[in-house]
């Protein structure tokens, strides 16, 4: 008996956990997922760029106006007349960042988001307050429907997506290629509008990568041999170019398997269809009240002897 | 399940000293929840947009929710494995389970920056099944209410028994003028009784669907809690990042549901001079290390499989709180093996204490200690932080200790302990001892 019990109990463990594990087997077994050259996204080429900064400006700017981003006050600067900030931040979508590695070898790069082309953050916003256009790619939020779970922050691999910690009516903050501001009136993204040496191209990723690879093949000397974006995370719309590692600069290394491929392989194995806890629920509905109707009838028997006694 | 005289009141003045002591602590934590949502959750926390979650998320929501299995857990036992035995577990449990789940998602209220958005959830049009929040969010909502439900035959049982004598005396203490009088009271009383009367034995027969339901949707949203970090894949550690975290974390609540039932079984037949439970425990016990092995021949065998066991050994940073969490279950588990610890108070409260911090360190490894975004990010809780989860787990106690107080959740020591209980060791229960406004 209490061996069969036992056996019976691990059947169930067994039971609830197969789902799980063949979730976990065929997520392993990834095809890959379809790249769309033809969304738009940006190709920033580190050594063109000189750092004047010109595209956090304009990108403040429009985007202040558009009365999403406040500005932010350095530190050294009690009057808040200067505009410095040195990170990404619930008020600033996009930054240049110098690294030098030593006086002679240096580098401008640009942050921003990458304009996935799987968004991890789309992937799991509970209330699709992320959404990828189905047309042009750009991935955008919407403060009105944000909950500011801040999910999206857990799932970036590149850290892009910021909160305003100092707000009580917080929201999150990234590059949404002004897709209601500058790339609305005109066409194009503020920052790339705006450089002045043509460091920021914009245009159709199929574009941005023929252009990439042109300059890789003209200069070979000049840049590392890799487009980053092509492949990180699955392919993403915002491509560099650069002459020193991608790691140095900030940029992690990370796998061409989308993170929000992985994850979602499992999950819907484990929920195609709701069928499993559909299941799981009938079979242990079966299960229990079997048992209840057993217990009863043993109670029953048991109570009558009982009341028997006490009279 | 209609076996009411299987639970009862624990008889008892309500406003103790420790019951100020819980307050004034609750009212810290909700102090800085005040300001929280004055001044952002910048104020409050050292969240950064490197660790957006922290120990609201990491302890009220992933932890929190793990101690509240013992429900789920004794749940299965008693209906599914059809060990009645341990039916008279199940209230108690169930209370905790309320309790931890209802604060779960009031801390979760905290920590969301848009809360009056959380409407969403009931959208279709902004549903998002890919997010395994999403399904948490839905799973943990439901399985409140559920919760709820299961726990209404005690409340029902005593709206019909009750004279409401507190209710008037209060109202009496606060302005005769407020205080109804007395027949036209016990006239409209008596329309509730019967309502409840009415109600409990037509509750009596779907409980157990809803019961099933309070089985579903644990399993649901627990495994779920892990396949939350699963997109985390360039951040979380190898040691614990895996295509089997939400396998993980669903054996992980069962084992740690069991272990704080019995835990809270101790704690409460010590604190509340009850005899021992013994019998109900050493059972529970004997099942414990059955699941945790395998547990930990899941984690194992995939570190394995996925070539990580040399971090594992590293005795590094990473490598020490793996082995910290292992070893806890690991030798917690394996005192249970053996029967005679299994009917030793103190053994029990060892061994599953060690389990429970085990297993809830193993939580704390996948969302904060293992979680590393990148150069330069920092995180330890501050103050405030730490304050309103300790506040939270403050009005948790405090909750449990007032309902036992006017519900009938405790077994009912008459007839479960059988006369080996009273071996005059323990004090029966403190009859006839003052009750407020009595
Ligand atoms: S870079 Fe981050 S924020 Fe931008 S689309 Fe990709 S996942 Fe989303
Ligand atoms: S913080 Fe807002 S945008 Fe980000 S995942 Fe949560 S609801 Fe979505
Ligand atoms: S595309 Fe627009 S929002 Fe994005 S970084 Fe450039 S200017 Fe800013």
């Amino acid at each position: 008996m209490k061996n069969k019990s036992r056996r019976e109990f691990l059947k169930l463990v067994g039971v609830t956990g197969a789902g799980l594990l063949t979730g976990a087997a065929t997520a392993s077994g990834s095809e890959g997922l379809h790249v769309n050259n033809e969304e738009i996204g940006m190709l920033y080429d580190a050594t063109k760029c000189v750092g004047c900064k010109a595209c956090m400006a304009a990108c403040k700017r429009v985007n202040g106006d558009y009365g999403s981003l406040s500005y932010e006050k350095a530190k050294f600067d009690p009057d808040g007349l200067w505009d410095a900030p040195t990170d990404l931040s619930g008020s600033t979508r996009t930054l240049i960042k110098l690294f030098k590695e030593s006086e002679s070898r240096w580098s401008y790069v640009k942050y921003s988001c990458m304009h996935c082309q799987k968004p991890s953050c789309v992937s799991v916003c509970p209330v699709s307050a992320m959404t990828k256009d189905k047309v042009s790619g750009v991935v955008d939020y919407n403060k009105n429907t944000c909950i500011g779970c801040r999910y999206c922050q857990v799932a970036c691999a590149f850290n892009i997506p910021k909160f305003q910690w100092e707000k009580s009516i917080p929201q999150i903050v990234k590059c949404d290629l002004c897709k209601n501001t500058n790339l609305r009136e005109k066409g194009i993204s503020a920052c790339a509008e705006v450089c002045p040496v043509g460091a920021i191209k914009f245009g159709k990723r199929k574009d941005l990568l023929q252009e990439a690879k042109t300059r890789l093949r003209e200069n070979p000397d000049k840049y590392i041999a890799h487009v980053y974006g092509e492949h990180e995370a699955g392919g993403t719309n915002h491509l560099y170019l650069a002459s020193m590692p991608f790691n140095k600069l900030g940029l992690p290394d990370i796998k061409p398997q989308a993170p929000a491929e992985f994850s979602e392989k499992i999950q819907h194995t484990i929920y195609k269809g709701f069928i499993a806890p559909v299941a799981l629920y009938s079979t242990l509905c079966f299960i229990a009240v079997k048992n209840m109707k057993k217990h009863d009838k043993t109670d029953d028997h048991d109570k009558r002897k009982h009341d028997g006694e006490e009279r | 399940m209609g076996h009411n005289d299987e639970y009862q009141k624990l008889e008892g003045k309500i406003f103790t000293k420790s019951f100020f002591i819980l307050l004034f602590v609750v009212l810290v934590g909700f102090f800085f929840v005040g300001v929280r949502y004055v001044k952002g959750i910048g104020a409050v926390s050292n969240m950064s947009d490197g660790y957006p979650w922290g120990i609201w998320i990491t302890y009220d929501v992933a932890t929190g929710t793990a101690i509240a299995c013992g429900g789920y857990a004794v749940a299965i036992l008693v209906y599914i494995r059809n060990r009645m035995q341990y039916h008279p577990l199940i209230r108690s449990a169930i209370l905790t389970s309320m309790f931890g789940y209802g604060l779960a998602g009031f801390s979760v209220m905290v920590d969301l920056g848009r809360p009056w958005n959380a409407y969403n959830f009931f959208i279709p049009s902004k549903w998002q099944a890919n997010s395994a929040m999403f399904e948490v969010a839905l799973c943990v909502m439901a399985y409140s209410t559920v919760l709820i439900i299961e726990f209404l035959p005690a409340i029902l049982t005593t709206i019909e028994t009750t004279k409401w004598e507190r209710i008037h005396k209060i109202g009496e203490w606060l302005h005769p003028r407020i205080a109804p009088d007395a027949q036209n009271m016990a006239n409209r009383l008596e329309w509730v009784k019967v309502g409840a009367a009415w109600l409990k034995p037509r509750l009596n027969k779907v409980l157990i669907f809803f019961i099933v339901l309070g089985i579903t949707l644990p399993t649901m949203h627990q495994s779920s809690l892990g396949s939350l970090l699963l997109i985390a894949s360039t951040k979380l550690h190898p040691l614990w990042h895996t295509g089997f975290l939400p396998l993980l974390f669903l054996i992980n609540c069962v084992f740690i549901g069991y272990a704080i039932a019995i835990l809270e079984s101790i704690i409460s037949c010590y604190s509340f001079k009850r005899p021992f439970e013994v019998e109900e425990l050493a059972g529970l016990a004997g099942l414990i290390p059955w699941v945790t092995v395998i547990w930990l021949s899941v984690v194992v065998g995939d570190l394995v499989n996925r070539g990580q066991m040399g971090a594992a050994l590293k005795l590094d940073f990473y490598s020490g709180f793996f082995l910290t969490e292992f070893l806890l279950v690991g030798i917690g588990s394996t005192i249970l093996f053996s029967r005679k610890n299994r009917r030793s108070p103190r053994w029990l409260f060892v061994s599953a204490a060690m389990i429970v911090l085990g297993g809830a360190l193993y939580r704390f490894n996948v969302y904060l200690i293992g979680f590393n975004p990148g150069k330069g990010w920092r995180y330890f809780p501050s103050f405030a932080e730490i304050m309103i989860t300790v506040g939270i787990v403050a009005l948790e106690i405090l909750g449990y200790k007032v309902f036992v107080k006017i519900f009938p959740v405790l077994p009912n020591a008459a007839k479960h302990g059988g006369p080996n209980r009273h071996d005059g060791k323990t004090a029966p229960i403190a009859a006839g001892s003052m009750e407020f406004g009595k």
